[in-house]
């Protein structure tokens, strides 16, 4: 058995969710070898050379795989992983949106952010908002799976000495172009590699208070997250958002403040060592999954709470 | 332009589903079921194109059981022109239904086709990547923003780290994220006017499509229940519990 772990990346760094879809790869067994595909990535391939426990690196340095458009990338990866058992990629925005494409290029169904591996052919994998737990088995000859990070402890990053190797193979597809981004800037830990989150609900009341958090966060050195209620009504941007159409986080602590607990929020979160929930709603949902709940006014918990801690 | 929607039903999202005891599944059994929330999204977007004048057509196809045809109705009565079930008892997987809808598109030609990002039953998020692959086609997920000029269309995507804009050649696939619109309600008169607009049934068999499978679900289970926790009285406690008990700060 070889796998591919497709390299998750920004096109500067490598991102820490391809060491948890390492990880993945590891408990699968069998050699493990990591594709980066880009443009200007020699850094990021040096990078993924020295994670424990892969064998190669493939590097696909190419102006048609800037920005990572599916429409070329996966027809690279397909070309590529006829030759494994494995593909897999973490569950990210890129990873969704290459490895389905994949998938179906490969004729084989896709099993999405598996949170366990029972065998080389066996997965287990959260439904319906994680509600339920479905063990998956999958009896296609190239298995294409994407992995939720949280649910892997990360290997290494560094021990390793793979072997880099460049592939020539050039896909451009032309039925795609990028035209611009625009990122969030922050100087805080990265919300799904956080050990601490601290995230603001529709209680928050205006994108203005959230300044008591992030200097609850900047104190603790955590990642500043958000419920849908408070991105919808504009208090911070979507790229904050918490749940299960937003990041899923597994950090050692969560505080949630004035977020009530509805199951999509839920969703990304409750796997979170410790919960802290601080609302004045006793009734609030949030304090059934909440390891320490706080009913009180969070204007008044949250500046104490940052003085003490 | 015509333009393509795919529509699922799901249970309710306001449901809190039960797995069953014998562990085959999750008990849908008069439970409330609904058109899945981003493929009310896709349907919104569809028409909010029609009334741009981009569109001209608006055709929604769901795939499943003879009863997604209330949501086919729900389609209708929000905008949609015609509606098209291709009709499964099974359980398909992402794979299957894109193949299908496939088997549609070259039936019907669209310009653009429209899903959600994911289905908030299985939360696969596969369904129009694979559409995409199968017909060679630009794909533009996670849109939070869609705009056609001429042949192309400007999708603005959600990204982990913000946002990006991918210019794609039409004809194109686009999944829709929650914040690409608000979808409308259907008003009464609408909802009586949906039961006369057109609603075609095909089967798998007869769109010439094999639905077999390589994944199979060998059991579901309830997930792992948090054990019950404590309320503190103040936040001079919750910090000693923090600190002195759970270890985390």
């Amino acid at each position: 058995m070889t796998i591919l772990v497709i390299a998750e990346h920004d096109g500067k760094v490598l991102a820490p969710a391809t060491l948890n879809t390492v990880a993945a790869a590891a408990k699968i067994g069998g050699d493990i070898h990591v594709l980066v595909a880009g443009q200007g990535i020699g850094a990021i391939a040096e990078a993924a050379a020295k994670i424990a426990g892969v064998a190669k690196v493939l590097v696909a340095d190419n102006a048609a795989y800037a920005h990572q458009l599916p429409e070329n990338v996966a027809p690279l990866v397909a070309e590529l992983g006829a030759g494994y058992s494995h593909i897999l990629a973490a569950a990210t925005s890129n990873g969704k949106n290459i490895l389905p494409r994949v998938a179906a290029q490969l004729d084989v169904d896709q099993i999405s952010e598996i949170v366990s591996v029972e065998s080389a052919d066996t997965f287990k994998r959260p439904i319906y908002a994680g509600n339920a737990i479905a063990t998956v088995q999958s009896t296609a000859p190239i298995k294409v799976i994407t992995v939720r990070a949280t649910g892997f402890d990360p290997v290494a990053a560094d021990g390793g000495s793979a072997s880099v190797e460049a592939v020539g193979a050039v896909h451009d597809a032309g039925t795609s172009s990028f035209v611009g981004e625009e990122l969030a800037k922050s100087d805080r830990p990265e919300l799904t590699a956080a050990k601490i989150v601290v995230s603001g609900g529709r209680g928050m009341q205006n994108g203005d208070n959230f300044k008591h958090l992030y200097a609850l966060a900047d104190k603790l050195g955590a990642a500043v997250g958000a419920s849908r209620a408070a991105v919808d009504a504009g208090f911070v941007p979507n790229d904050m958002q918490v749940g299960q159409t937003g990041k899923i986080v597994a950090p050692q602590l969560y505080i949630a403040v004035g977020i009530s607990g509805a199951i999509q929020h839920l969703a990304g979160m409750k796997d979170s060592k410790v919960i802290v929930a601080i609302n004045k709603d006793e009734e609030a949902p949030i304090f059934q999954v909440a390891d320490y709940g706080l009913v009180a006014d969070l204007f008044e918990a949250v500046p104490e709470l940052e003085k003490l801690v | 332009m015509k333009v393509l929607v795919a529509v699922k039903r799901v249970v309710d999202y306001n449901v809190k589903v039960r797995v069953k005891a014998d562990n085959s599944g999750v008990d849908l059994a008069n439970v409330k079921m609904s058109m899945n929330p981003f493929c009310e999204i896709a349907v919104e977007e569809a028409v909010r194109l029609k009334e741009k004048g981009v569109a001209t057509e608006i055709i929604v196809v769901s795939i499943g059981p003879t009863t997604a045809q209330e949501q086919l109705r729900t389609a209708l009565a929000l905008g949609a022109d015609r509606a098209i079930l291709v009709e499964s008892a099974e359980d398909l997987t992402s794979l299957a239904v894109a193949k299908l809808l496939k088997a549609v598109m070259d039936k019907e030609q669209p310009q653009l086709v429209i899903l959600g990002k994911q289905a908030i039953d299985s939360d696969n998020n596969q369904t129009g990547q694979m559409l995409a692959a199968l017909t060679g086609y630009g794909q533009g997920t996670f849109a939070s923003k869609v705009e056609v000029a001429g042949d192309k269309v400007a999708v603005t995507r959600e990204v982990d780290g913000g946002a990006q804009t991918v210019s794609l050649s039409l004809p194109a696939i686009i999944t829709t994220d929650l914040r690409l619109n608000e979808p409308r309600y259907a008003s009464l008169p609408n909802i009586m006017k949906a039961k006369k607009k057109p609603l075609e049934v095909l089967t798998p068999e007869a769109l010439g499509v094999s639905t077999a499978s390589t994944n199979k679900t060998l059991k579901v289970e309830a997930p792992a229940a948090r054990s019950a926790g404590i309320k503190v009285k103040s936040v001079a406690e919750l910090v000693e519990k923090l600190k002195n008990e759970a270890k985390v700060i």
